[in-house]
């Protein structure tokens, strides 16, 4: 928290002193009123002085005027730090996101991020709002008044000074006593969240099973006691209310007897007493109002301290300072024992994998699921770093490259296909930010994503969605891979990227890949058709390698290999070994 | 215009309350009355303390203690006021999310399928919620509000017409000052929301796939992209903040405006006291503070209509849910299928989602009871549109489905889907324990039953070694399940209610190959005697069915045994030999 707020201080450090200070000049102003209303009852209808009467109600709206001139500009430095900060922390927010690993990107999840992003941010800016243009200025009221009545009689003033503490002995108690039962409020919401959102997309098994009436009492249920714990809350925080009216009012009782007392004995005017009433009445309302702007500030604080975690978490990746690997080394891509162990997970995901790629080759991957296929090809642009053992790019280690150079040679094509927002010569200039249209031309062919774009009215410049919504899934994956393609590069990575294309797409990709005669690919797959006639394979199993070779050796040498070839492709008569 | 149509609906269900209803104006008058009666017992009581030596203690003392009574009677009603509006609101909110929940459940797929899960659950879940504050809001303020102002006029008329008239005169100023901001500031405000709108749907772009941002290192281009906006957003942000924010101390200086007519008339009063009848300095301490109460309501409320139509168009929302058209329901003398043998037939059948894209045409099959049909074609070529029209998760738009001689459509859909066991490749379980989402088609099964059925599905000894075994509990959507435990639990739940004809969808591309022959196993076993229709990827599936199918583009193309569709030449054989025949 404290870290956050140095954004405020460093950047809008006159905002921040400048509004509440006007705000609580505008107190000041605010105090004076019942002085005024004294001197009117006392000297003004005591010596029946109309005159002086209108003069004093003059000086009633000179105060109101001044008040509002410094309140405006309160708000308008209030505004300008909230909005600025907001602006500050949010810059910050989305740069550390963009520092962030993979790793780090998995332990905080992206839809965490984006909340925090979003909601978290809005609720801190209005709370840094609300802050500066009220928080001090109510405690600054309730004391004033306390000190106004301190100056008009010290005996009255210790009423003030003896209801100040029990009023905000009971708001805060109810405050802390309510807290705890509004996050039972949110949990039991997020509940009938998670009922819902379950209820929708599993909304066919749910009515293949005729299970409708009982998904509906177990929502009612969950819905029963949401309302009986937003009762109970609403009962304990319906209590501010009453509670702070009959203390002010046993106040102003204690205060009137009090001062009949005084006024008997001389020592206060009846116009002193009027005045006191008023300070009084002003510290009610004040509280009233002190008491929605704390609920807000709370949430804001829990809200600032969410984004705060954001900012601390993640360490990010160490570079090198290499540019190129060596010219001409015989290998593209090593692996030397390597072995991966995600954060937070208790096994190894792979473990002791070497192999060699040459330059110009293809290696296909293939296993089952969590076999570590996609960990695999990861280590390749150093999303993630090995555990133990070294990944080798052009013959040097791939910790030692600066990150941008190692992952500028690598075209990825992730499993999910994403296009963004802009248009599709954009979106293929995402590798390469220079790209002619034949470079992209010729990538699109590759991809077999000529068609799509030869299909649309405006071609490269046709525009896209956001996601790629415009677009079908295969069309989406085809033009993932083209995106990968464009400038050659001199790694291809096809991670499962082809599980939406058809079969014969599928054939006529891997042929006119093989026309990329500098560029390594890795092909990663299900299918052993996909991977069959690359110049390797690497068999996956639990995270080891167990078969490496080509479709002839392992179909001799590896069990797990031909068992997953034999479930695809089974002759007649049982299987063939 | 629109607002009126769900004020009526808002009401229909408040109406339930309406004892509650009363009740709660009936203490907020009294409030009120206690609330403004203070001032006038307190301002006697200042009269009655004039100068030294010149007070009436018994007088003060019996006004105060009089104070006190109506104070502490006051908070009373106060608190039962309040909880009273939180029982209405909260009670009115919840029925309306029944409501909205089983209309889910009524509602036909071809609505849920068209609507983004998150935009249905935000109408059940946030703007509910919204609704039940807003509403609350309403109750507590807008009419304590407006009996406040009426009852301060009473008084103060009570008092002094002549005063009463500068307030009333007076204090619309601050409304028409408020009313004036908020015209000025409604633009701003749009403006605002529609950059934090742009800012979101790009956080929500390049957050949501930062791994392929920095896999094309396109981080800087995405950070400048940001800061443009937020840039942006800062200056609008600024102004709308800024503007919207001079309506409380505009409106505060009109009060003071009023505050300080009242001073002026009301002393003016006091010294002509005795010529033109004027007023005590008691009861003009009582003016002053009722002055401040008066004007109170009038910010208040210009608050709260704000909120209130928020809440109104949160309502709107959910109830255009709940309002939109249930399926057609079961007809009135709708068979039941009983001890079905399992024979489909579909004789002229046509589909389409949209009307103007047909997707299956004059579609023709005769399906007897223990066949095997298998469904073949490339990834998303429509096999769940079959799977819909089976279920009857959609209607055909022409034609008839009959399951043994009963068209569909004449059956009640509990029993027409319980004739079926599925078992997709997108495995569904609920939140509950693991024996609650097992019995899901047979809620009275034994545990000796659902034992036998797991262990059939070998599925018994991953269960046994969960924590709580069959009673442990599965968060949503199966928590830390693998997904091959999932796929064996939700053959389980099938191996279990034994129905007479299944719907597998084979694929287990995401499975590892040694829960892959479990579930093979299972699915065999599943299948014996019992009409089955298959989404099939296996060779050796498809070869053994007695009828293909073949997908593509939504339709079915071809139909025939293994031999005769390779006979054919046609897609069938175009695909097997891609696929099947090593080349």
């Amino acid at each position: 928290m404290k870290k956050l707020l140095k954004y405020l201080t460093d950047g809008y450090m006159k905002e921040t002193v400048l509004a509440p200070l006007f705000k609580c000049i505008e107190a000041v102003l605010e105090l004076f009123v019942p002085l005024v209303v004294a001197a009117v009852i006392d000297s003004g209808i005591g010596n029946g002085d109309k005159g002086y009467v209108t003069g004093m109600c003059a000086v009633l709206v000179g105060l109101g005027l001044t008040g509002l001139a410094f309140s405006i500009t309160a708000q308008f430095f209030a505004a300008k730090a909230a909005a600025g900060f907001s602006k500050t922390v949010g810059n910050a927010l989305f740069r550390h996101i963009q520092s962030l690993s993979y790793t780090d990107l998995d332990t905080l999840g992206t839809s965490t991020l984006i909340t925090r992003m979003t909601s978290d941010l809005n609720q801190v800016q209005t709370g840094v709002n609300m802050t500066l243009r009220l928080l001090l200025r109510s405690p600054f009221i309730v004391f004033g008044a306390m000190i106004m009545a301190f100056t008009i009689d010290i005996q009255s003033a210790l009423i003030f000074a003896a209801a100040i503490p029990v009023l905000s002995a009971v708001v805060f108690g109810i405050m802390l006593a309510g807290m705890p039962l509004y996050g039972k409020v949110r949990a039991g919401l997020d509940k009938l969240l998670g009922r819902t959102r379950e209820n929708l997309s599993g909304a066919r098994v749910i009515r293949a099973f005729c299970i409708e009436d009982s998904e509906i009492g177990r929502f009612r249920s969950e819905n029963d006691s949401l309302t009986s714990e937003q009762l109970t809350a609403g009962r304990i925080s319906a209590l501010m209310n009453p509670l702070t009216f009959a203390l002010i009012n046993l106040a102003v009782i204690v205060l009137i007897w009090v001062g009949a007392v005084r006024v008997d004995s001389g020592i206060l005017t009846q116009g002193q007493v009027v005045a006191l009433y008023n300070y009084m009445s002003q510290i009610l309302v004040e509280l009233i109002k002190l008491a929605s702007l704390i609920i807000t500030i709370t949430k804001a604080a829990a809200c600032g301290k969410r984004i705060q975690s954001v900012l601390d978490s993640g360490d990010g990746m160490n570079e090198g300072g290499e540019e190129h690997g060596f010219d001409g080394y015989k290998y593209s891509v090593e692996f030397r024992n390597v072995s991966l162990k995600y954060r937070n997970a208790g096994d190894n995901s792979l473990e002791g994998i070497s192999f060699t790629a040459e330059k110009g080759s293809v290696i296909g991957i293939i296993g089952g699921t969590g076999s570590g296929k996609t960990s695999l090809v990861n280590m390749i642009p150093r999303f993630y770093d090995p555990t133990s053992g070294d990944v080798y790019i052009d013959g040097i280690n791939a910790k030692d490259y600066r990150l941008s150079a190692l992952r500028e040679r690598i075209g990825v094509v992730p499993q999910k296909a994403v296009l963004f927002k802009g248009t599709i010569r954009e979106n293929m200039r995402w590798r390469k930010a220079d790209a002619t249209d034949e470079e992209i031309y010729r990538a699109l062919d590759i991809a077999q994503a000529r068609e799509i774009i030869d299909k649309k009215e405006h071609g490269l410049d046709c525009g896209v969605e956001q996601g790629g919504g415009n677009f079908s899934g295969g069309q989406r994956q085809r033009l993932t891979i083209a995106r990968a393609i464009v400038g050659e590069p001199d790694i291809l990575i096809l991670d499962d990227s082809a599980s939406a294309l058809d079969f014969a797409t599928d054939a006529a990709l891997r042929k006119a890949l093989a026309s990329l005669t500098g560029t390594t690919v890795f092909i990663v797959s299900q299918r052993t058709s996909s991977i069959m006639h690359a110049d390797r394979i690497i068999v996956l199993d639990d995270g080891k390698a167990v078969g490496i070779g080509t479709h002839e050796e392992l179909l001799e040498s590896c069990d797990v290999y031909r068992e997953i070839y034999d479930s695809q492709f089974r002759k007649e008569g049982g299987a063939t070994a | 215009m629109k607002n009126k149509g769900t004020i009526r609906k808002i009401l229909r269900y408040i109406r339930k309350y309406i004892l509650l209803m009363v009740l709660s104006m009936l203490l907020a008058a009294l409030t009120v009355a206690g609330a403004l009666y203070i001032p006038i017992i307190i301002g006697n009581a200042i009269d009655l303390v004039v100068s030294a030596g010149n007070v009436d203690f018994g007088g003060v003392m019996a006004l105060i203690a009089r104070a006190g009574v109506v104070a502490g009677v006051t908070a009373l009603m106060q608190w039962l006021m309040g909880v009273i509006n939180n029982r209405i609101a909260f009670n009115v909110v919840r029925d309306i999310r029944n409501d909205a929940f089983r209309h889910i459940e009524e509602l036909p797929l071809s609505y849920l399928d068209t609507r983004s899960t998150g935009d249905i659950v935000s109408r059940v879940i946030s703007d509910a919620d919204q609704f039940a504050d807003g509403l609350l809001l309403g109750f507590s303020q807008l009419f304590t509000g407006v009996v406040t102002i009426l009852g301060t006029l009473v008084f103060m008329l009570m008092l002094d017409p002549w005063i009463t008239l500068a307030v009333v005169v007076l204090t619309p100023v601050s409304l028409l000052v408020a009313r004036f901001i908020s015209t000025r500031t409604y633009s701003m405000f749009r403006l605002r929301s529609e950059t934090l709108g742009e800012q979101t749907a790009l956080i929500d772009e390049i957050i949501g796939n930062e791994k392929t941002v920095k896999a094309f290192c396109r981080e800087d281009e995405s950070t400048e992209k940001f800061e443009e906006i937020n840039e942006r957003l800062e200056k609008c942000s600024l102004r709308a903040t800024f503007f919207s924010s001079l309506t409380n101390p505009s409106t505060r200086f009109v009060n003071s405006l009023v505050y300080a007519a009242v001073a002026l008339f009301g002393a003016l009063a006091v010294i002509d006291r005795g010529s033109q009848g004027g007023i005590t300095v008691g009861e003009l301490s009582c003016f002053l503070s009722y002055a401040n109460q008066y004007t109170k309501p009038f910010n208040e409320i210009s608050g709260v209509v704000t909120e209130l139509q928020n809440a109104f168009a949160c309502a709107a929302r959910l109830f255009e849910l709940i309002e939109e058209p249930a399926q057609t329901p079961d007809a009135q003398d709708a068979a039941v299928l009983t001890d079905v043998r399992g024979s489909v037939r579909a004789e002229n059948v046509s589909f389409s989602y949209v009307p103007d894209r047909k997707l299956i045409e004059g579609f023709n099959i005769d399906i007897k009871p223990g066949q095997r049909v298998a469904i073949v074609g490339p990834t998303g070529c429509g096999k769940t549109t079959f799977i819909n029209l089976l279920m009857r998760f959609y209607d055909v738009t022409g034609g008839s489905i009959s399951a043994d001689g009963h068209d569909i459509r004449n059956v009640t859909r509990r029993s027409l889907r319980s004739s079926y066991g599925m078992v997709l490749q997108e495995t569904r379980l609920i939140t509950g324990t693991i024996r609650e989402n097992i019995v899901m088609g047979k809620p009275d099964a034994s545990d000796e039953e659902v034992i036998a059925a797991a262990k059939a599905c070998h599925a018994h000894s991953f269960i046994k070694r969960l924590p709580d075994g069959y009673n442990t509990f599965i968060g949503e959507d199966g928590g830390s399940l693998s997904q091959g435990q999932k796929q064996l639990l939700c053959i389980t739940r099938i191996m279990l209610c034994h129905p007479p004809m299944l719907i597998l969808d084979e694929a287990t591309s995401s499975i590892d190959t040694r829960t892959e022959i479990k579930i093979q196993d299972a699915f065999s076993k599943l299948m014996q005697g019992r009409t089955s229709f298959i989404v099939a990827h296996r060779l050796s599936t498809i070869r053994d069915a007695d009828i293909i199918l073949v997908m593509n583009n939504g339709s079915i193309i071809e139909q025939g045994t293994h031999d005769e569709l390779l006979a054919a030449d046609g897609f069938y054989a175009k695909l097997y030999n891609s696929q099947f025949a090593p080349s």
